[in-house]
């Protein structure tokens, strides 16, 4: 029926495309010059195609302009996007152990400098749950806010202590290591301090007794039912594996947090706020650029990193070395290893989503 | 004519085969003298102050009976196989800035994973494999092995407890349909 129709007058189908173009022209000739928000640049900005049917120079020329609006909002010098595509024969995997996951969260806050997440709210692509050991993985079992100033408050913490996060105490053997690691070149990311042993008196430390910790983040699927459900096309699986987003075409219908299994996506719910100082100015089209009100963000496996061969800001930053990551299509990968020797385990493996991030028992 | 195109192409396959073979023992790691791979380490954690122990000891006599030690080295509690094991069975009495394993040989500090990987084998097999402990670097390129040391004290190998970074903000009070505010 629909095919018939567009055999006989395919002018007259209306696309999105067509519709938008259409509407920009009229707009355009509606136009005065010198009128604010009446640039050339915004009707590019406007009419822009979808990004996998760019030209590689319309990309190009889309993310010079894009560097220069976000230097000139952040005042920063050396803002750089790019839009690095996928190696050749490289599907990312992940592997988490959980033998070894202390729960220290010091991956959540990476990942949240790393990436450009907006700070007040704040959103944070990496969750930790705690679970209890009797209850294995029982998410109705979860708490991801173990540890939060208002439970220590109220459990462990006596009066007149400020806050759950106390300093790290003084510790010989550590802050060798600290310096010991800081001096090595190939620590490629600053961010990294070992963590000191808690002070006796500490209201809340990790792991607790009878415990053990799962942080979930996008699972990277081979089978993205997030993807399946976007309406605008804005969400997408690349060829190395990473399930990106482009902002510019996310229309903020959330439908892709409803379809996802594992709680991965957020929401700006208000106009994120990243300070110049937080910006991080090494960023891709597909991954940390700043991020606008009403679009879904999430995990990229660090797109801006990954792909120039960096291992992702949390694998670098994780103090007990729980966090794996490598190419799936290497045997020689560490990831390909622990498949092949460790006992493995995805999340909601009943969902067919047949998710790129592992599980595993290091022990 | 296609015979030729066969020889040539078999030619190619041999000779870049012969190229990159060098590359697949330089991803290897280079070979010591005790037939063990040499891993990209960051230095090892001394304490401050505290290397080359010749430094102090040098002059010193060496006193090889078993001996809870009461002048120096005092912040030192040994909480690894205390009741079987003492300085002088991993640190060289010979050579003061060296550790020495079960066969006498001497290695350096910055190879004290041998040393380690002695008793825990399975561990040692997956550190070589980079599943067991911290990598750092590139995943397609060079890596930094952290050191057994770097997250286990020697002394006292239990990983510490630590204070965990903020949790996220928790959803306060009833949600709106139960009756709580907006």
């Amino acid at each position: 029926m629909e095919n018939q129709e567009t055999k006989k007058n395919p002018e007259k189908i209306m696309n999105r495309r067509n519709f938008i173009s259409a509407t920009g022209a009229v707009a355009a000739g509606l136009c005065l010059p010198g009128l604010a928000g009446c640039s050339k640049k915004a009707f590019n900005k406007m009419l822009r195609k979808h990004f996998l049917e760019m030209t590689p120079e319309q990309i190009q020329e889309m993310l010079k302009d894009m560097e220069k609006e976000n230097a000139e909002k952040y005042s920063k010098p050396g803002v750089t996007i790019d839009a690095t595509p996928a190696m050749k024969g490289v599907q990312f995997a992940y592997a988490l152990d959980i033998s070894r996951c202390i729960g220290c969260r010091r991956c959540v806050h990476a990942c949240v400098k790393e990436n450009n997440q907006s700070r007040d709210p704040m959103i944070e692509w990496i969750r930790v749950l705690e679970f209890k050991k009797e209850t294995a993985i029982d998410f109705a079992e979860a708490n991801p806010y173990y540890c939060s100033p208002a439970s220590v408050h109220e459990e462990a913490n006596p009066p007149g202590h400020k806050s759950a996060i106390t300093p790290e105490p003084f510790d010989p053997h550590v802050n060798a290591t600290q310096k010991a690691i800081l001096d090595n070149p190939l620590s490629q990311y600053p961010l990294y301090r070992p963590p000191t042993a808690a002070a006796p008196d500490s209201p809340c430390t990790v792991p607790q007794e009878g415990h053990f910790y799962v942080p979930v983040a996008c699972q990277h699927c081979e089978n993205p039912p997030c993807v399946k459900v976007c309406p605008a096309k804005a969400t997408w699986k690349e060829e190395d594996g990473i399930v990106v987003i482009d902002y510019d075409w996310c229309i903020g219908c959330r439908y892709c947090m409803a379809a996802c299994p594992y709680g991965a996506r957020h929401f700006n719910w208000s106009e994120p706020k990243l300070s110049n100082e937080d910006l991080n100015p090494k960023m891709h089209y597909l991954g940390n650029r700043p991020r606008m009100r009403g679009v879904v963000e999430k995990c990229s496996f660090c797109i801006q990193r990954t792909r120039k061969g960096l291992y992702p800001a949390c694998v670098e930053i994780c103090p007990v070395g729980s966090r794996k990551f490598g190419n799936l299509l290497d045997p020689k990968s560490e990831i390909r290893y622990i498949l092949e020797h460790k006992r493995v385990l995805i999340l909601k493996n009943e969902l067919a989503t047949r998710p790129k991030f592992f599980y595993f028992y290091g022990i | 004519m296609i015979n030729t195109s066969k020889f040539i192409a078999l030619i190619g396959v041999f000779l870049s085969s012969l190229l990159l073979m060098p590359a697949y023992a330089a991803d290897n790691g280079p070979m010591v003298s005790g037939g063990e791979e040499v891993r990209q380490t960051p230095p090892p954690p001394f304490s401050e102050g505290i290397f080359p122990c010749s430094g102090c000891h040098a002059g010193m006599d060496v006193n090889e009976k078993r001996r809870v030690l009461k002048d120096e080295h005092t912040n030192i509690i040994l909480e690894h196989d205390a009741a079987n094991r003492w300085c002088l069975d991993c640190h060289s009495a010979k050579n003061r800035d060296k550790l020495h394993l079960a066969s006498g040989a001497l290695i350096d500090f910055s190879e004290s994973y041998r040393l380690c990987g002695q008793c825990h084998g399975p561990t040692y097999r997956d550190w070589k494999a980079g599943v067991h402990g911290k990598r750092v670097g590139s995943w397609n390129g060079p890596k930094s092995y952290f050191l057994c040391v770097h997250c286990h004290n020697p002394h006292s190998p239990r990983v510490k407890q630590v204070v965990p970074f903020p949790a996220p903000p928790a959803p306060v009070g009833k949600p709106f349909f139960l009756g709580g505010k907006k």
